[in-house]
């Protein structure tokens, strides 16, 4: 049995495309200005990344980053923009989800659903 | 040196680094670990989240290029991104149980692996002549622009491409890697999926499955944003200009040169983690 692209899949992939295109760039320009900021702050001062600290960048959550973008902390807002750029493809994720509901196809849409679960777990911070 | 220049530094050797990986089809995020360890002496882990990072970025961008050109298989990409996150949670969290010096020795063996896939002929002959019963179950056949028409694919041997998902997923995971290679391996020849199809879906997937870890490289600290900014924003510079370069002779040339690169950093990466230099 021959599954011919509908053209409601066209659809799909067009609006799939310029989410994956405007999530990156704008995460991009976000770590842009954060990068400028962060180096005309500390851009004197010698980088060590020789050695390992494990310091949990989202210790503080979304709403510690954003206090700290707040409070004009460039590495704070490259954070923001990384995050962006991580929500992208889950966001492409959660379309592709509504085109397959659109399309009733239930087959589908649990194999999408458990990859979004999966997704949101690890960025939610569970634990095995 | 302070911290402008080694930013400089990075910024350029990642930009050089997406503009040939890009040219060649090679992947550039595979050397960016490499460059960082070996050459500017970060630790392992800081530069496979810098790489992670730029992986999301450039897949992001490429897979929106290709989807509009119709190659992609979303169905194939769906099932199969199942096995890949998971293989990259898992991959994600035996970093922290595997030894640095391994992780050394296992990322160089994974270069030289991708520089022979990348090298070996493609054989219109691996793809699938009539469709599996688990493929045909999921509906996964399709089609695929091709001179005026649509070209009709089979697809075939789905529960062994979910296996081989599974292992890229950890690769990707564990290294910090696209793993694009061995994605495009399990779906070109165990799936018997056109190699065209075949490339564009796998960078259709390797975003999610690096995002996936990521999640994992966040929490355990991997991830530094003074590094992972000019990574990222050269990495995408770099195969941004190299998509608009069209060198269609050098390029084989090319991409043997890149290839032969990655198989020396793959064997100094070993070396180094034999010896105990990581």
């Amino acid at each position: 049995m021959t599954t011919e692209k509908k053209w409601g899949d066209e659809q799909l992939e067009v609006i799939l495309a310029k989410i994956l295109l405007s999530g990156v760039l704008t995460a991009a320009v976000v770590v842009l200005a954060g990068g400028i900021i962060y180096l005309v702050r500390h851009g004197e001062s010698a980088p060590d990344y020789r050695v390992f600290r494990g310091e949990s960048s989202v210790l503080n959550g979304i709403r510690g980053i954003v206090r700290e973008v707040a409070a004009g902390r460039g590495r704070a807002l490259i954070q923001l923009g990384l995050v962006l750029l991580i929500a992208t493809p889950v966001a492409r994720v959660a379309l592709s989800l509504a085109g397959f509901v659109r399309e009733r196809d239930k087959l589908y849409c649990i194999f999408t659903l458990i990859v979004l679960i999966t997704l949101v777990l690890s960025l939610a911070g569970w634990r095995f | 040196m302070n911290t402008v220049e080694f930013t400089v530094l990075v910024w350029v050797g990642a930009m050089v680094a997406g503009f040939l990986g890009a040219l060649t089809g090679l992947g550039g995020g595979v050397v960016i670990v490499p460059l960082l360890v070996l050459a500017l002496h970060v630790n392992i882990h800081y530069a496979m989240g810098a790489s992670l990072v730029s992986v999301i970025a450039t897949s992001s961008g490429a897979a929106a290029a290709y989807l509009k050109e119709g190659f992609s298989n979303i169905r194939v990409a769906m099932f199969l991104e199942m096995a890949t996150t998971w293989g990259a949670i898992f991959g994600a969290f035996m970093v922290a149980k595997v030894s640095t010096p391994a992780i050394g020795v296992i990322f160089g063996a994974a270069l030289l692996l991708s520089a022979y896939l990348s090298s070996r002929p493609r054989k219109r002959s691996a793809e699938a002549p009539v469709t599996g019963p688990v493929a045909r179950l999921l509906r996964m056949e399709g089609s695929f622009p091709e001179g005026n028409g649509m070209r009709h694919y089979h697809v075939r041997r789905v529960p062994l491409g979910f296996s081989m998902m599974f292992v890229a997923g950890t690769l990707s995971g564990l290294l910090g890697i696209g793993s694009g290679a061995f994605k495009v391996l399990a779906m070109d020849q165990a799936m018997g999926i056109p190699f065209k199809v075949s490339t564009t879906t796998s960078n259709f997937m390797i975003g999610v499955t690096a995002a996936a870890s990521a999640g994992v490289y966040l929490r355990h600290g991997y991830i530094e944003p003074g590094l992972a900014m000019p990574v990222m924003l050269g990495v995408l510079m770099g195969s941004f200009a190299g998509t608009r370069v069209l060198v269609s002779a050098q390029t084989n040339r090319l991409r043997l040169i890149f290839a032969l690169v990655i198989v020396a950093l793959g064997v100094e990466m070993i070396y180094n983690g034999l010896t105990g230099k990581l």
